[in-house]
């Protein structure tokens, strides 16, 4: 093991790993996250705390992760590359590392321009690459990345986000192929409604021998409204919304509840896609969602180490 | 080359409000060639500005007087004149050339009347681009031509993000993804090795300031001219 994380040693033992998500608020207020990790506990083998999603200020991940502790959850630390440089978030990763956090995704981040704060300066020191070359240095290296030595270093479980449906589609095995270089350990992907370009991309994935690898969790998440399908489907980059599931929120009579039915559908479907170890939901703001989809899926009960 | 835009006329005035003989000094280089400062916007924008004053029934007298580089002193010392007979100078050149002022002529406050942009090229007439950030440590040599420093808006080095979509970038619709640009070069040339690779941490040591470049070959003797070794 790389470390002692729970969503390692589930994804070792082959079980069909499931991730949540929670966003922090954009607040002081602790009891928000506690609430959510509540929702969330024993429906998902670690959860994902988001860094300031959208580049929307909001309480740090590294602090509201450790709240997730305190509730007896596991977190996964975001981490993007916007608003710190190496030193910051090197400083980071120590400072999570000695909080217990024991997973860490390494991402570039939102632009600035999408968020409360357009006006900021974007840092972008490293990319979402190089930061997770940086966090397997020191975790097996124990070297900062300036070459120095570090006595105890952070045994994270490295993970890194992939987006099957961004372009150019066919470079986007090469640059998984970077990532797995750089040291990334699990993927979390983008959101997937269309199961067939992401079949066509698992199959570019394992053409390279990157499935046993690295483990490859499939992101999905619900939709509320035939509106908020429309809306992913045309402004948000890098979402691939097919026509049908449009159509499919469109016609429901309980769209809520056709959201959830389409996410198990795809979580039925990716789960026999060999090379795929695991999903992950981001309920965004909807974390309710995650313990109905999970037992709809029949993904419970989740697996439970001493 | 440099590529600038005129600041808004009620910000130039604010500025101005204290003085009553401004010279306006233009730059006939890089500022003219994106019609931000040269001779012919000095003259429009003592245009502009007489007829805000008029409006008020403030009078001041504008001197205009654009040169060839306002970053050099040799173009910049024979404003002196000029300069003496004014209270400000409202200066339309690039950062380079307003400091260049400042320095030349200490005693008397100048005033920017552009924003200075970036370096840029222009892709169409009444288009800008921003194609180089002088970072300091060139990397075009492995990304076919174009830099993602400056023309990636979160300066990637490692291939496009997840946000790059039907060949544009995830910050505006209107902006081309600098890594599709860079892909599909690549591949035109069969290098799309290029794009396997990891690119390490870069140094950014030489993208802040403030920057010099020293070179002893180019000093000057004491009677000004190049001491140019062989």
């Amino acid at each position: 093991m790389k470390s002692d994380s729970n969503l390692e040693r589930v994804l070792e033992s082959g079980e069909f790993a499931v991730t949540a998500e929670l966003g922090p608020p954009k607040s002081a207020d602790g009891e928000v996250v506690r609430k959510k990790a509540k929702i969330l506990k024993g429906f998902a083998d670690a959860v994902n705390v988001t860094d300031c999603q959208t580049a929307i200020v909001r309480m740090s991940s590294i602090a509201s992760s450790v709240i997730l502790l305190q509730e007896g959850l596991e977190p996964v630390v975001q981490m993007t590359t916007r608003d710190r440089n190496r030193i910051a978030i090197q400083s980071d990763m120590l400072g999570a590392a000695a909080l217990g956090i024991k997973n860490f995704l390494c991402l570039t981040g939102d632009h600035q321009k999408f968020g409360n704060h357009p006006d900021a300066k974007g840092v972008f020191d490293l990319d979402s690459i190089q930061l997770l070359q940086v966090a397997r240095d020191m975790r097996d290296g124990k070297k900062f990345q300036c070459g120095e030595e570090i006595k105890v270093g952070p045994r994270f479980f490295l993970g890194a986000a992939a987006n099957p449906f961004a372009d150019p589609f066919e470079y986007r095995a090469t640059r998984l192929a970077k990532k797995e270089q750089a040291g990334v350990d699990f993927i979390q992907t983008q959101i997937i409604y269309n199961v067939e370009k992401f079949i066509k991309w698992m199959e570019m994935v394992k053409d390279r021998g990157l499935h046993e690898k690295i483990y490859i969790l499939g992101g999905v998440a619900p939709l509320k409204s035939a509106g908020m399908a429309k809306y992913m489907k045309n402004y948000v980059p890098g979402l691939d919304v097919p026509d049908e599931i449009v159509e499919r929120m469109q016609e429901a009579e309980d769209p809520k509840e056709e959201g959830i039915k389409i996410c198990v559908d795809v979580i039925n479907e990716i789960q026999q896609i060999e090379g795929v170890a695991g999903v992950h939901i981001m309920a965004i703001e909807w974390e309710e969602a995650v313990p109905k989809i999970v037992e709809a899926a029949g993904l419970l009960p989740r697996p439970a180490y001493s | 080359m440099i590529k600038a835009t005129q600041k808004p006329i009620k910000e130039i005035r604010e500025m101005l409000k204290k003085h009553k003989k401004v010279l306006v000094a233009g730059c006939n280089t890089c500022v003219a060639v994106c019609f931000a400062g040269g001779e012919k916007e000095v003259e429009a924008l003592v245009s502009a500005l007489s007829l805000a004053d008029k409006k008020e029934g403030i009078s001041k007298d504008y001197l205009k007087k654009t040169v060839q580089r306002q970053c050099e002193n040799e173009f910049v010392d024979p404003l002196s004149e000029e300069v003496r007979n004014c209270d400000a100078v409202l200066s339309t050149a690039c950062g380079i050339g307003v400091q260049t002022i400042a320095d030349r002529f200490p005693e008397v406050p100048v005033i920017p009347a552009l924003n200075t942009a970036f370096m840029g090229r222009v892709i169409e007439p009444g288009y800008f681009f921003e194609y180089c950030a002088a970072c300091g440590n060139c990397v075009l040599g492995q990304t076919g031509g174009i830099c993602p420093v400056a023309r990636c808006a979160k300066s990637l080095l490692n291939g496009p993000c997840g946000g790059s979509q039907d060949g544009k970038c995830e910050i505006s619709p209107d902006t081309p993804c600098a890594w599709q640009l860079i892909y599909d070069r690549l591949k035109r040339l069969g290098l799309l090795k290029e794009m396997e690779r990891i690119n390490a941490p870069k140094d950014w040591s030489e993208s802040s300031g403030p920057r010099e470049i020293r070179r002893d070959d180019l000093k000057t003797n004491r009677d000004g001219k190049y001491n140019l070794k062989e």
